[in-house]
């Protein structure tokens, strides 16, 4: 893998992906692990991007996207993937795509000790939900990983969430 | 195939009042009708209806903070919403009691119901609660006892699962 | 306890056939439970998406249709329980300002599907105070059969989003066999109304 600049963050390459792949609607729980993304996205007008008061309204927001002939980003933090496991039932039973990202909390050298349930959970709740989930802890591979995932979600419509290790965001001693 | 509602709601009533649970946090469910009236007529009982399941594990968190056991009473649905919310209980070790309604099995009419209903088990599993199952209605006061003395005396998150086989479903907007 | 009030006359079969008969080119999302039962008594519609499940999520849903279909009317049909249990989405869309989109909720004030039990509404929250104090300029509540016409008007005239809260008997009706296979109801209604 080439080196990067020491300036290179993966959510320039992301949001590239963003761009080229035309994911029109971007909803989102405000997170540290992901904020120059969200920052990106909620800088580009071709994107609309949404705040949510919890995670579950973006579940069905991406599906209505779907339903409306967009394509549309979902990102979380881990602990509100808690919020969101009946409202994923809807992209089983309609077999509606979803392309999620999901920052990790409560891994990779947590120091808040209430993330740690959510975030060690957070997984196989996503897996029994029947979501396929990438996990990624290195940041130069976070975008390929987005650009398969993708793929995944709406080539091969399937839920899929790539998780974002907490060894690449390094949130752990934050509350 | 619906069956007629079992006693067992009035055997569990029995079991939370011997408990000494004192908040009874729901929402609305057929399967649990009878038992939430006889919360709900108690009086030494305080019922709370939600407009969400997350709702009330927080109350229980507080109930349980404030020096009274409470429980959860609950569709199979609403596993799926308070999978986060259950944190608290488990980095704090507050004992919860959930009794959970099953959707989404046993002779399931609505399709809707079912990726949920089948990984209700799996979803309470990961998030750190005991599950015990009861399936023939004989068996549902007996499970809720012993699910009682796990969460109250032992500690722990437990939820019985009161099968769709014990429930039946009658679809009341018909 | 709540207070036994006077049952309101509307009925909801009658209430949403008479929304839907005006609905032209407008895409429709149902809450869960009677909701779906009102809008597929009013005539089945490729552009009708019937939720059987995801309880509170019927708003967002319609919401992500909106923004993807910026010229065309997304409404929402939907209970008081199944809004009551998505409230915040009121905050987001609120804020969001959607053009739109209008959500009716047909207010029985009971959880119709399991058995008449209270709602909040039958206890005194008042939604459409909850809309307005989120963002929605245009909020009402209507319960007299001749505040229909007005409130009709305002669903698919103006700006949205619009929010209006029916008071309705908890009498239903008949209710007849709504598709509940979700894959084909979403791909029947995404080729309807995105073409796709």
């Amino acid at each position: 893998m080439a080196r990067k600049p020491a300036s290179w963050h993966w959510s320039q390459d992301v949001h590239k992906i963003f761009r080229d792949i035309g994911i029109r609607q971007v909803a989102y729980v405000p997170d540290g692990g992901l904020a120059r993304l969200i920052e990106l996205c909620d800088r580009d007008r071709t994107m609309r991007s949404v705040v949510l008061t919890t995670e579950e309204e973006g579940v069905a927001q991406v599906a209505g996207a779907w339903l409306g002939g967009q394509r549309a980003a979902f990102l979380t933090q881990s602990g509100g993937v808690g919020n969101c496991i009946n409202m994923l039932s809807m992209m089983e039973e309609c077999r509606i795509p979803m392309f999620s990202m999901v920052s990790m909390r409560g891994e990779w050298g947590e120091t808040y000790p209430w993330q740690i349930p959510m975030g060690q959970a957070t997984v196989g709740a996503l897996q029994t939900a029947g979501v396929i989930v990438h996990h990624v802890d290195e940041a130069e591979r976070v975008p390929e990983t987005v650009a398969a995932a993708a793929k995944l979600a709406f080539d091969g419509m399937r839920a899929v969430a790539v998780i974002v290790g907490q060894r690449i965001s390094q949130s752990g001693g934050r509350g | 195939m619906a069956r007629k509602p079992a006693d067992w709601s009035a055997d569990v009533f029995r079991i939370l009042k011997e408990e000494g649970v004192r908040q009874v946090a729901y929402v609305p469910d057929a399967g649990h009708t009878r038992l939430i009236k006889a919360c709900r007529a108690e009086r030494s009982m305080t019922a709370v209806p939600l407009t969400t399941e997350e709702e009330g594990v927080a109350l229980l968190a507080g109930a349980w903070l404030g020096g009274e056991p409470g429980a959860l009473l609950m569709q199979s649905s609403g596993v799926g919403n308070i999978v986060n919310m259950l944190g608290v209980a488990r980095e704090c070790r507050f004992p919860l009691l959930i009794l959970v309604t099953m959707r989404g099995e046993w002779g399931e009419f609505n399709p809707w119901q079912m990726p949920m209903g089948q990984a209700t088990e799996t979803v309470l599993d990961a998030a750190g609660v005991i599950v015990q199952r009861a399936d023939d209605p004989g068996r549902v006061a007996e499970t809720a006892r012993s699910a009682a003395a796990m969460a109250f005396e032992g500690g722990r998150m437990v939820a019985v699962l009161i099968g769709q086989r014990v429930i039946g479903f009658k679809d009341w907007s018909k | 306890m709540a207070t036994k009030k006077k049952e309101p006359a509307l009925l909801r079969r009658a209430v949403v056939k008479k929304i839907l008969a005006k609905r032209g080119d407008a895409a429709v999302v149902t809450g869960i439970g009677n909701a779906i039962h009102d809008v597929f008594a009013a005539g089945d519609d490729d552009r009708n998406m019937y939720l059987s499940g995801i309880m509170g999520g019927a708003s967002m849903v319609a919401f992500g249709v909106a923004l993807a279909q910026p010229r065309r009317r997304v409404i929402v049909i939907t209970g008081d329980g199944e809004l009551l249990a998505g409230i915040g989405s009121l905050a987001t869309i609120g804020v969001e300002k959607p053009k739109n989109l209008s959500i009716v909720v047909i207010d029985n004030q009971a959880y119709g599907a399991t058995g008449n039990q209270h709602t909040h509404t039958a206890r005194g929250v008042d939604l459409v105070g909850i809309a307005k104090a989120s963002g929605f300029e245009r909020a009402e509540q209507v319960s007299k059969a001749s505040e229909l016409d007005g409130m009709i008007d305002a669903i698919y005239r103006g700006d949205g989003p619009y929010f209006a809260v029916v008071k309705v008997s908890t009498r239903s009706g008949p209710r007849g066999d709504a598709p509940k296979d979700g894959t084909l109801l979403a791909r029947r209604f995404r080729a309807a109304v995105a073409g796709e």
